[in-house]
């Protein structure tokens, strides 16, 4: 039956005069750009509180992708595993910029974004071990959760179909003229499939709310994004549908939030869409079976000396002595706790009854 | 010599049109190019244009007749220093030599009889589904279709359109005329081609509670989109645990229309049956199309809904009752008969029923089953079919190799064995690209007189 707001705001064929300003990327010489790029011109402080909350969050994020890691190692996780180690202030940041209503999609790296979006911890790490108390009651597996009350729509395995899904959360919010914005994540890899570029225009054509939060970790999962793209400013990937794109400094969560902040901004203004490119580092490799002879240890050191996301924050804490070591101390161990507790969960949850296997297949209707 | 202008066939599936309106009077000069008349088909109303130089000499057929046959005479052109005297006796009487011509034995519709409006329904057993004493309306599939978007569009403002050509152009096969009008461009989408694209834009929509209705201009162009209809809408349910649920239609023509080669003829039917999480539709007559299609829209789960383009013309009784849904999952038995069980859907039923048709005249009665829904598939209707006549022959216009026929002979055999007197047999589309050449064509695709063959060699005849 008809639902709350029916009136359309605007006609969805877009008059052919609107024009933006076109891509707003900085521009960088695209074969000797630099991994995670300093040239945020004025990135806003955070409060005290913000840091923490930041820190928190991100901290947890690291310490259960790290318990994950180890209890793959022990054979309690199979198949895939794919973790976010190093690449928490994208999805921590943007959470943070986010508003009550907003969606959120990613492909199958996605632990961390549950996690940020206040997921149980528990239900995250159960259906890593495939037991009943997962999120999908063990039927989903790492790559594939959701969460209607959370508004995460997944946890998808097909590279870049979250792109095209995600593009249609943002018609919905167009449609129901909610104000609500998408945020569909996707990696550099991903970034070179061809129904990001369908999604791309029909998001322009239409004016829909939606930010492209493109997670540039490096690599694809060996191959490194020069290797593979021709363009690797993927900021610019939407100028000839004449959307927006900034490059951020994906290892900085205060960078990252402001970027997210603006773009919403901006799709909540019905502006359509907005690219955001987070240059960001992951520290493990893509998967638990990945040997990694693609990169040197050097440059995974040196990422997480010089800039690692969760170290920022930390140090600006102990710098405003907004915590002391004692208090990060204390922060640990509740991190720790919360991470032992999921682990202790997912262990002990009892695999789904057999007759799991026959459910959730087609809802029934009755005739 | 004067120049006969005949009725042209202005789309694939066109075998007759009505003549709208004349631009031109008798006696007007016209040259190659100019419009001459407007001239309605299937799919649009086209405007036609003079392709030689002249003088309108004669009109033959009068504005705003309909059912003009392609290539009929429609008008004749003078040439310089000719006058009327010169139209050569009786048009009429020639109108009669083109329609012979070899090209219109391209049509596969000529391998069933089942032509003229009205003709179908009256071989069809009465529909158990529809209150005796019904008022029925005599409306073609393709107004069915329309009518049951309408419908639940009004009822639900969840439900909207979106594909391409859907809104501005009224449908590529006139399926959304209207829609556009009443409902206005929010709920009528006309899309970029992008099937992949907006394939997983409307999957995206229906996680997010709308209940889209794709339309694809054809399966064939699906294909682009599969991975969304396979991987994003029918495995979201149970990756969630149940959680996330992806209300969607998809739906469009479905296997061979005519003439159009093997890019655009291919049946999918398997393809999708084959799919847990889905469910699969694909309706023979007007009344099914718009029970099933109502039903489609409201299921809680995606549906793939196939239809065929030579039937989008055909016309049958629909009953006049408000809200007319149909269960998916039902099969229905269109025909009774003792010696022999012909299951088909879609387009195949064309064939089933013109064979059962013309095998009782010799003494075997065939019952005809229309499957309607591929997923689920009604097999008790079969068993109990194949329990009373003891034979089987599954007719469909797809594939033979992991066809729904396969499917249906491996269930029988599973399921009632011990009531075979004959083995099953399959009349499907050969196993082959379609081929363009008519002749060919003809032959890839089955026929009735392939389904009376196959029968009398399980009756033993």
């Amino acid at each position: 039956m008809a639902t709350k707001k029916a009136a359309p705001k605007k006609p969805a064929v877009k008059k052919p005069a609107a024009k933006k300003p076109s891509s707003r990327s900085t521009t960088k010489k695209a074969a000797t750009r630099k991994k995670s790029p300093q040239n945020q011109p004025n990135v806003p402080a955070f409060s005290a509180d913000e840091d923490l909350e930041a820190y928190k969050v991100m901290l947890t994020i690291r310490r259960f992708e790290e318990k994950a890691g180890q209890m793959y190692g022990m054979g309690l996780i199979g198949g895939f595993c794919h973790l976010y180690i190093g690449q928490e202030a994208v999805v921590v940041g943007v959470q943070m910029a986010s508003e009550e209503g907003d969606q959120m999609i990613t492909g199958y790296r996605d632990h961390g974004h549950m996690i940020a979006m206040g997921l149980d911890p528990r239900g995250v790490m159960a259906e890593l071990t495939g037991r009943e108390g997962g999120l999908s009651r063990g039927k989903g597996g790492s790559m594939h959760m959701f969460s209607t009350e959370k508004h995460f729509y997944g946890g998808h395995g097909i590279v870049g179909a979250q792109v095209s899904l995600g593009t249609g959360l943002a018609f919905a919010n167009r449609y129901y003229d909610n104000g609500n914005v998408s945020f569909v994540y996707f990696g550099d890899g991903a970034a070179n499939q061809g129904q990001v570029y369908e999604s791309f225009n029909m998001a322009e054509l239409w004016e829909l709310p939606v930010v492209y939060v493109i997670e540039n970790n490096q690599y694809a999962m060996g191959t490194a994004i020069s290797r593979a793209s021709a363009q690797t400013d993927l900021s610019k990937r939407g100028v000839s549908f004449n959307i927006p794109g900034e490059q951020v400094d994906g290892m900085d969560v205060r960078a990252v939030r402001d970027a997210a902040a603006r773009a919403a901004k901006s799709c909540r203004d019905g502006n359509g869409p907005f690219i955001l490119e987070m240059n960001t580092y992951r520290y493990r490799g893509h998967s638990m079976s990945d040997p990694a002879k693609y990169r040197a240890r050097e440059e995974v050191n040196r990422m997480r000396e010089e800039h690692d996301p969760i170290e920022q924050v930390k140090a600006r804490l102990l710098k405003s002595k907004t915590v002391n070591e004692a208090g990060l101390k204390e922060i640990d161990a509740e991190v720790r706790a919360i991470v032992t507790d999921a682990a202790n969960f997912a262990q002990e949850s009892p695999e789904p009854d057999a007759s799991e296997l026959w459910t959730d297949i087609i809802e029934e209707v009755s005739a | 010599m004067s120049v006969e202008i005949l009725m042209p066939a202005l789309s694939p599936t066109m075998e007759e049109g009505t003549l709208a309106k004349w631009l031109v009077k008798e006696g007007d000069e016209v040259r190659s190019g100019d419009l001459i008349a407007e001239i309605e088909t299937d799919k649009a109303t086209m405007e036609l244009e003079a392709v030689d130089e002249g003088r309108i000499g004669k009109l033959v057929v009068a504005e705003g007749t309909e059912n003009v046959p392609v290539n009929d005479l429609i008008a004749v052109l003078l040439q310089e220093g000719e006058d009327s005297t010169s139209i050569s006796s009786a048009p009429q009487e020639k109108s009669a030599a083109p329609q012979a011509a070899p090209s219109e034995d391209a049509s596969p519709d000529d391998a069933e009889p089942v032509a003229g409006p009205g003709a179908v329904a009256a071989i069809i057993a009465p529909d158990p589904d529809i209150p005796e004493g019904t008022a029925m309306a005599s409306i073609t599939v393709r107004e069915a279709l329309r009518d049951a978007m309408a419908e639940e569009m009004r009822s639900d403002d969840t439900v909207f359109v979106m594909g391409e050509e859907v809104a501005e152009y009224q449908g590529a096969y006139k399926v959304t005329q209207g829609l556009l009008e009443e409902f206005g461009s929010r709920r009528v989408v006309d899309t970029p081609i992008t099937e992949h694209g907006f394939a997983g834009l409307a999957s995206g929509a229906a996680m997010a509670g709308l209940k889209p209705i794709v339309e694809f201009m054809t399966f064939n162009f699906a294909m682009q989109a599969i991975d969304h209809i396979i991987n994003s809408a029918a495995k979201t349910r149970y990756m969630s645990g149940g959680q996330m649920a992806c209300p969607i239609v998809f739906r469009g023509p479905n296997g061979a229309a005519a003439r159009v080669g093997a890019q655009h003829s291919q049946d999918y039917s398997s393809w999708y049956a084959q799919v847990p999480g889905l469910k699969v539709v694909a309706p023979y007559s007007a009344a099914d199309a718009k029970g099933l299609l109502k039903a489609a829209i409201r299921d809680p789960n995606p549906v793939v809904f196939l239809e065929n383009e030579i039937l989008y013309g055909r016309t049958f009784d629909v009953p006049e009752i408000d809200d007319w849904v149909l269960p998916i999952g039902k099969a229905r038995v269109m025909r009774e008969g003792a010696d022999v069980t012909i299951v088909s859907f879609s387009m195949g039923l064309t064939y089933a029923l013109d064979a059962a048709d013309q095998l009782a005249e010799e003494g075997i009665m065939a019952e005809v089953i229309d499957l309607r829904s591929l997923r689920p598939l009604d097999i008790d209707t079969i068993i109990a079919s194949v329990q009373k006549t003891n034979r089987l022959v599954v007719v469909e216009e797809m594939w033979p190799i992991c066809g729904i026929g396969s499917e249906i002979a491996a269930q029988v055999q599973e399921k009632a064995f011990d009531h075979l007197d004959a083995p099953i047999l399959r009349v499907s589309g050969k196993d082959v690209p379609m081929p363009y050449a008519a002749n060919l064509e003809k032959l890839a695709l089955p026929s009735a007189p392939e389904v009376v063959a196959a029968v009398k060699s399980v009756t033993y005849r």
